[in-house]
């Protein structure tokens, strides 16, 4: 998901070899993936495959070259322009917890909720550290970082807005079968 | 470890009394180290605001002891506890209450001023406080001068300015967008690397995240969220 746009992205800016195609996917996304490079391969074989991008000889030093076909930049113009619709993205695992929480006799969602508030505020203090300290990092990576950043606050949000509503739902609290697992060192 | 610069323990405050008795904080313990950041979180009416104001000998609890710098407020007189607020703890709240007939520059040296420093250093430490708020150069313009952001960064500046060891803020990005926020948070981040301490009270979760350490108000009583004592090492610990 995603290295085969992002492969067709690089190559409609000219023709590369697979190990190069890794290197910049890479550098293009910020470091924020790692893909290894029989992923690389086996995705231009499909996109080949498809008709999608095609052999453009070799290199000076022997290795193939591939390059984008008319067809491949139609379909990398349709996946750009493509909304990504958040309600159809799939289960969310954090929101079907605590559903399944709510819906389970043996579970107390406010335990689950306060589980991921830890984990989540934790990581968000993380993110906010990098960011004002590696105030010169590449603008991909920055980026990324704020995607993180604003998914972080908004599920911290979102578990603040759910315990009020049990609240005001007056759910009562449950003892959960879950034994709570020890608080990790700090 | 040294002793923390601020200390608080079995705090708790009642108002009203009778039937209309609210216990606003039951049984507070907390400590805030030099060089620490805490945030508390928590809903509106959770006590957040109260808590910082007994820490900031604004306010006096029902219960418990309180420590600034080793002294227990409940001990001090009305004048020693003047000097505190004057001198060691910097008060960032929401409302600006500057003084429309000062400059900005006089209305951030003016704590240090009533505390007897003389005039051209306060004004030094003030020019330093201006600047670190973004208003170096504006120092000598009167409230009604500047824009609501900027007379908030001007009391943000007095109640950061000079040497100060332990700082509170309630929600002090509150009018501010969120560039000029985000450079308060760091503010405050930096004067705790150079050891003092700050205390802040924010229901936004990416302001609390600025913090070394991260507590909940609950129903008058602390629940520790999130210790971060140290950075992560770098990107890569993040990165995959």
């Amino acid at each position: 998901m995603g290295v085969k746009e992002g492969l067709l992205a690089l190559l409609s800016d000219g023709p590369r070899h697979g190990y190069q195609l890794k290197l910049d996917l890479e550098t293009a996304t910020g470091e924020s993936i790692s893909i290894n490079v029989g992923q690389i391969y086996s995705t231009l074989q499909r996109l080949e495959r498809d008709g999608l991008i095609e052999d453009g000889g070799k290199d000076s030093d022997g290795r193939d070259i591939y390059q984008i076909t008319p067809s491949g930049r139609a379909s990398l113009a349709e996946w750009a322009l493509e909304a990504v619709d958040l309600a159809a993205a799939g289960r969310d695992e954090i929101s079907l917890k605590v559903l399944i929480a709510l819906s389970t006799g043996g579970l107390d969602p406010r335990v689950v909720i306060e589980h991921q508030r830890r984990f989540t505020m934790g990581l968000l203090q993380d993110l906010t550290q990098l960011r004002h300290r590696e105030v010169d990092t590449d603008l991909a990576w920055q980026l990324h970082l704020d995607r993180l950043m604003y998914s972080a606050e908004a599920e911290l949000k979102w578990l603040d807005r759910v315990e009020e509503r049990l609240e005001t739902a007056q759910i009562p609290e449950r003892v959960t079968d879950v034994e709570t697992p020890v608080e990790e060192g700090v | 470890m040294s002793e923390p610069v601020l200390k608080m323990r079995r705090v708790g405050k009642t108002h009203g009394k009778g039937a209309q008795r609210v216990d606003a904080l039951v049984d507070i313990d907390l400590d805030v180290a030099a060089g620490e950041f805490v945030a508390i979180t928590g809903r509106s009416g959770s006590g957040k605001t109260t808590l910082l104001n007994i820490a900031g000998a604004l306010d006096e609890p029902t219960t418990g002891n309180v420590w600034v710098e080793g002294r227990d407020l409940g001990d001090m007189s009305n004048h020693d506890l003047a000097r505190i607020r004057r001198v060691s703890v910097g008060y960032v709240f929401q409302q600006f209450n500057l003084l429309p007939a000062l400059t900005a520059a006089e209305n951030v040296a003016l704590p240090l001023e009533l505390d007897g420093m003389p005039v051209p250093e306060a004004r030094g430490y003030a020019d330093i406080s201006l600047e670190e708020v973004g208003l170096g150069g504006m120092g000598d313009r009167y409230p009604d001068q500047l824009s609501g952001g900027e007379q908030q960064r001007v009391a943000i500046a007095r109640g950061l300015v000079g040497p100060r060891s332990l700082l509170l803020a309630d929600e002090p990005t509150g009018a501010l967008d969120e560039a000029t926020g985000e450079s308060i948070l760091r503010l405050l981040r930096d004067r705790c690397e150079l050891g003092a301490s700050a205390l802040m009270v924010t229901h936004e979760p990416a302001f609390a995240a600025w913090a070394d350490r991260v507590v909940r108000l609950r129903d008058g009583q602390i629940e520790e969220i999130s210790v971060r004592s140290m950075v992560p090492a770098s990107t890569a610990d993040i990165r995959r």
